[in-house]
C-alpha cells in the first residue's frame, strides 16, 4: 500500500515536472539551465524559508558541481578508475592461487591489484586524492574576498562563520558522493563482470575505505581552505598546497632516507637490535607525511594479510599460520592512523577557522 | 527631537599604534540623508564597519535602531543594508540569481525572492540585464545592482561606503537621484561616505567632517559654513579696474570706501581681485559704494561658501593643530 502511494506521488511530481520543462520550454529557447531550473520544482524548496546556513551550502555545492575544475578533476579520476579496474580484471584470475590464505578476498583484489602496468585503485586513489581537494579549496575564501563579494556576503544577517563551515561541508558532500559513487560503481562493475558478490566483509570493509579515503581528501581540502584564507591570490594558495602534496609524495621519502643513512652507524651493523631501532625510527619519521597514513591504512584495510605495520622479527613470525586478519583486528591495526589523520584534518580546519573569524574584512 | 536611528557614542578603534577612529560621537536622525566626508584614511570605512558589527571596536558603542552592533551584529544586519565600496557579485550567475541568493539569505522563500529582485531590478532600470551574468555588467550596471541588493531585505538604514566611486557624472547624479528618492518616499535612513563634495552637498540633509579619525564638524551646508566662517559667512568678489591696478592710493582709497559699506568685515586684495567678506547679504550695498565714489564697476560676484571652501578651509585649519 505504501509502495502504490510513493508510486503514485512520484509520478504526479514528475507529471509536474514535465509540464513546468514544457511550459518554460514554451516560452523561451530551452537551455540546459532552464529546463534544470524546471526540474528544480521536484523540491518543494522553492516555498520553504531555509536556513542562511542552508542556503549558502546549496549555493556552494552548486557552484562546485558546475565548476570546470571539477568536471575536469571527476574525468580524471573516473578514468584512472576504469584503467586500474580494467587492468585488475584482466589480471584477476592469475592473482588468485588456490593456496592463497586471502583467497576468499577475491572481491578486494579488484581494488588492489596490478600487472605493473598501471597502478591499482588503492594507490590512485591516494595520488588522486589530494589533488581533488586542494582542487576544490584552495580558492575558497580568497576568490570571495577578490571578487568583492565576502563583504557583500558578511553584510547579510549570517554569523561569519557560516560561510567557512559551507565552503568545506559544501565540498565535503561532494567528494563523499563521488567517492561513494564511484566505489559503488567498481562495485557494480566487478559482480557483473566476475560473476562475484561481495561478501559482507568484503562490502564492509570497502565502506571503511570510502570513508577513509574521505578523511584522506579532507585533510588535503581544509588545508587549502586554510591557504586560501592565508594568502590573497588563489594562484599562491594553490602553489602551496601542490608544493606540499610533492614534497610529502616526492621528497619526504628521499631526505628520511637520507638521515637514515647518515645516521647509520656501521660498527652496530652486526646488532639485530639496532636494525630494528633504525627500521622503526624511519617509519617514526616517515609517519609525518599524510599520504603514508593513508596508504598503510588503506593497504591494511584492503588487503586482511597485513598483519603489522612495523618491522617484524623471524620470531614473531615463527609459528604465526598465515591468514587473514579479521575485521576488528585490521581496524585496531589501523586505528592510530586514522586517529592522526582525523587529527591532523581537524587541525586544519582550525588553522583556517580562528584566522578567518578574526580578520577585518575590508572590500576588495 | 526626532528619534535617532543610530547613535554612536566615544567609538575608538586603534590598528597599533595608528588611531583610525578617535572617541567619535555621532548620531544620524531618522530618515535622513547624513554624508559622512573626508580625505581617504580618514576612517570613514572603518566607522562603516564598526556600525555593522564587521569589526570591533576598542571602545566606545554603536546603536542601531536600539540595537547594539557589537553584541548582536546579526540582528543589526536584518535592518542595515549595506553597499561595499567596489561591490562585487558572483560573476557566474545573473543579476537576477544573485539579487535572489541575497533574499533567500535574509529569510525569504525562492518564490518570494524571485518576485522581490524582479520588483527591485525594474526600479534600478536593470530590467532587460537581469538574465544577463553579472560578470558582464558595467560599473554602473554593479552599483545599481548593488543598491537593489541592499533593498532587498527591506531595510531601514542603508549605509553605502563610497557608492559613487568610479561612475561617469551622469551615473552619478542618476544613483544619487535614486538614493534620494528613496530616502524621501520610504523614510529609510541614509549614511554614505564620499569625498566627492559637490555631489554630496546636492542630496545630503546633513554631513559630518570627518579628518584623522575625528568629526570636525557636523550639520547642514549653512550651519557647517556659519560654523567655520564664523561671522563671515558671505563673500563678495570685486574686480579691480585698470586705473586703480598700477596705483597703489587709489586702490586705498577704493579699500576704504568699501569698509565703510555697512556688514563688511575685511577686504583683501589678491590675484587682481578684492575679497570682501561680510556679515550678511550686501552685495548691492557694495555696488552702489562703488559707483558713487567714482570707481567704475567692472565684476562683481557673490561668492557663497560651499563644501569645497569648508573642506578646505578645513585642511588649513587642521594643518594649523599639527
Amino acid at each position: 500500500m505504501i509502495f502504490i502511494t510513493g508510486i503514485l506521488r512520484e509520478e504526479r511530481i514528475m507529471n509536474n515536472a514535465v509540464n513546468k520543462v514544457q511550459g518554460s520550454a514554451g516560452m523561451k529557447k530551452i537551455g540546459w539551465r532552464r529546463v534544470f531550473a524546471g526540474t528544480r520544482v521536484l523540491k518543494p524548496n522553492k516555498e520553504r524559508i531555509n536556513s542562511p546556513f542552508r542556503v549558502i551550502l546549496e549555493k556552494e555545492i552548486a557552484d562546485q558541481v558546475r565548476s570546470w575544475r571539477f568536471i575536469v578533476l571527476i574525468a580524471i579520476i573516473a578514468l584512472t578508475t576504469l584503467g586500474s579496474l580494467y587492468t585488475a580484471l584482466n589480471n584477476i584470475s592469475t592473482a588468485i592461487k588456490p593456496d592463497d590464505p586471502t583467497g576468499s578476498f577475491i572481491f578486494l583484489k579488484l581494488f588492489t591489484i596490478t600487472d605493473g602496468t598501471l597502478p591499482s585503485f588503492i594507490v590512485f586513489v591516494s595520488f588522486l586524492g589530494p589533488l581533488l581537494g586542494i582542487g576544490l579549496g584552495f580558492d575558497a575564501v580568497n576568490s570571495e574576498q577578490n571578487g568583492g563579494t565576502l563583504s557583500r556576503l558578511l553584510a547579510q544577517p549570517i554569523h561569519r562563520d557560516y560561510i567557512i563551515n559551507a565552503k568545506f561541508l559544501a565540498a565535503l558532500t561532494v567528494i563523499s558522493v563521488m567517492f561513494f559513487s564511484l566505489v559503488f560503481l567498481v562495485m557494480g562493475i566487478g559482480i557483473i563482470a566476475t560473476g562475484i558478490p561481495p561478501t559482507p566483509e568484503e562490502f564492509v570493509r570497502i565502506v571503511f575505505f570510502t570513508l577513509l579515503t574521505i578523511v584522506y581528501v579532507a585533510f588535503w581540502l581544509n588545508m587549502s581552505i586554510w591557504f586560501s584564507v592565508r594568502f590573497r591570490q588563489p594562484a599562491t594558495s594553490a602553489l602551496m598546497g601542490i608544493s606540499i602534496w610533492i614534497f610529502f609524495t616526492v621528497f619526504y621519502p628521499l631526505i628520511i632516507n637520507l638521515v637514515i643513512k647518515a645516521i647509520n652507524n656501521p660498527a652496530y651493523h652486526g646488532n639485530p637490535d639496532y636494525q630494528v631501532f633504525l627500521e622503526k625510527l624511519r617509519l617514526g619519521l616517515m609517519r609525518f607525511a599524510p599520504n603514508v597514513l593513508f596508504s598503510e591504512a588503506t593497504s591494511t584495510l584492503m588487503m586482511p594479510s597485513v598483519r603489522s605495520l612495523g618491522p617484524l622479527t623471524m620470531e614473531q613470525m615463527l609459528g604465526a599460520i598465515p591468514g587473514p586478519l579479521p575485521l576488528g583486528q585490521s581496524i585496531l591495526l589501523i586505528w592510530p592512523e586514522v586517529t592522526a589523520l582525523t587529527a591532523a584534518t581537524v587541525l586544519c580546519f582550525v588553522l583556517a577557522y580562528v584566522p578567518f573569524m578574526r580578520r577585518e574584512i575590508r572590500s576588495r | 527631537m526626532a528619534e535617532n536611528v543610530i547613535q554612536i557614542s566615544g567609538l575608538t578603534k586603534k590598528y597599533g599604534e595608528f588611531t583610525a577612529v578617535d572617541h567619535l560621537d555621532l548620531s544620524v536622525e531618522k530618515g535622513e540623508i547624513f554624508g559622512l566626508l573626508g580625505p581617504n584614511g580618514a576612517g570613514k570605512s572603518t566607522t562603516i564597519l564598526m556600525i555593522l558589527g564587521l569589526t570591533e571596536p576598542d571602545e566606545g558603542t554603536v546603536r542601531v535602531s536600539g540595537i547594539d552592533s557589537i553584541s548582536k551584529p546579526v540582528e543589526v544586519k536584518k535592518i542595515v543594508g549595506y553597499l561595499p565600496e567596489d561591490v562585487g557579485f558572483y560573476d557566474r550567475y545573473s543579476g537576477l540569481e544573485n539579487l535572489a541568493f541575497t533574499g533567500r539569505l535574509n529569510g525569504m522563500t525562492e518564490t518570494e525572492a524571485i518576485k522581490k529582485a524582479k520588483l527591485l531590478l525594474k526600479r534600478v532600470g536593470l530590467e532587460e540585464n537581469s538574465e544577463k551574468k553579472t560578470g558582464n555588467y558595467s560599473r554602473g550596471m554593479r552599483q545599481r545592482l548593488g543598491l537593489a541588493d541592499v533593498l532587498i531585505k527591506d531595510p531601514e538604514v542603508i549605509i553605502l561606503d563610497e557608492p559613487i566611486l568610479g561612475l561617469d557624472p551622469y551615473g552619478v547624479k542618476e544613483f544619487l537621484e535614486m538614493i534620494a528618492g528613496l530616502s524621501r518616499e520610504e523614510g529609510i535612513t541614509v549614511l554614505f561616505s564620499s569625498h566627492h563634495l559637490y555631489q554630496v552637498q546636492q542630496v545630503c540633509d546633513r554631513v559630518g567632517l570627518f579628518v584623522r579619525g575625528k568629526l570636525l564638524a557636523d550639520g547642514d551646508i549653512n550651519t557647517l559654513s556659519r560654523k567655520l566662517f564664523g561671522s563671515s559667512p558671505y563673500l563678495v568678489e570685486v574686480g579691480i579696474p585698470v586705473q586703480v591696478a598700477g596705483d597703489p592710493d587709489k586702490l586705498k582709497n577704493m579699500t576704504r570706501v568699501l569698509l565703510d559699506v555697512e556688514g563688511v568685515l575685511t577686504v583683501e586684495e589678491k590675484d587682481n581681485k578684492l575679497y570682501v567678506e561680510c556679515s550678511h547679504e550686501v552685495t548691492a550695498d557694495i555696488s552702489r559704494a562703488i559707483v558713487r565714489s567714482g570707481f567704475e564697476l567692472i565684476y562683481l560676484n557673490k561668492r557663497e561658501y560651499g563644501l569645497d571652501d569648508i573642506y578646505y578651509r578645513y585642511f588649513e585649519g587642521g594643518a594649523d593643530h599639527e
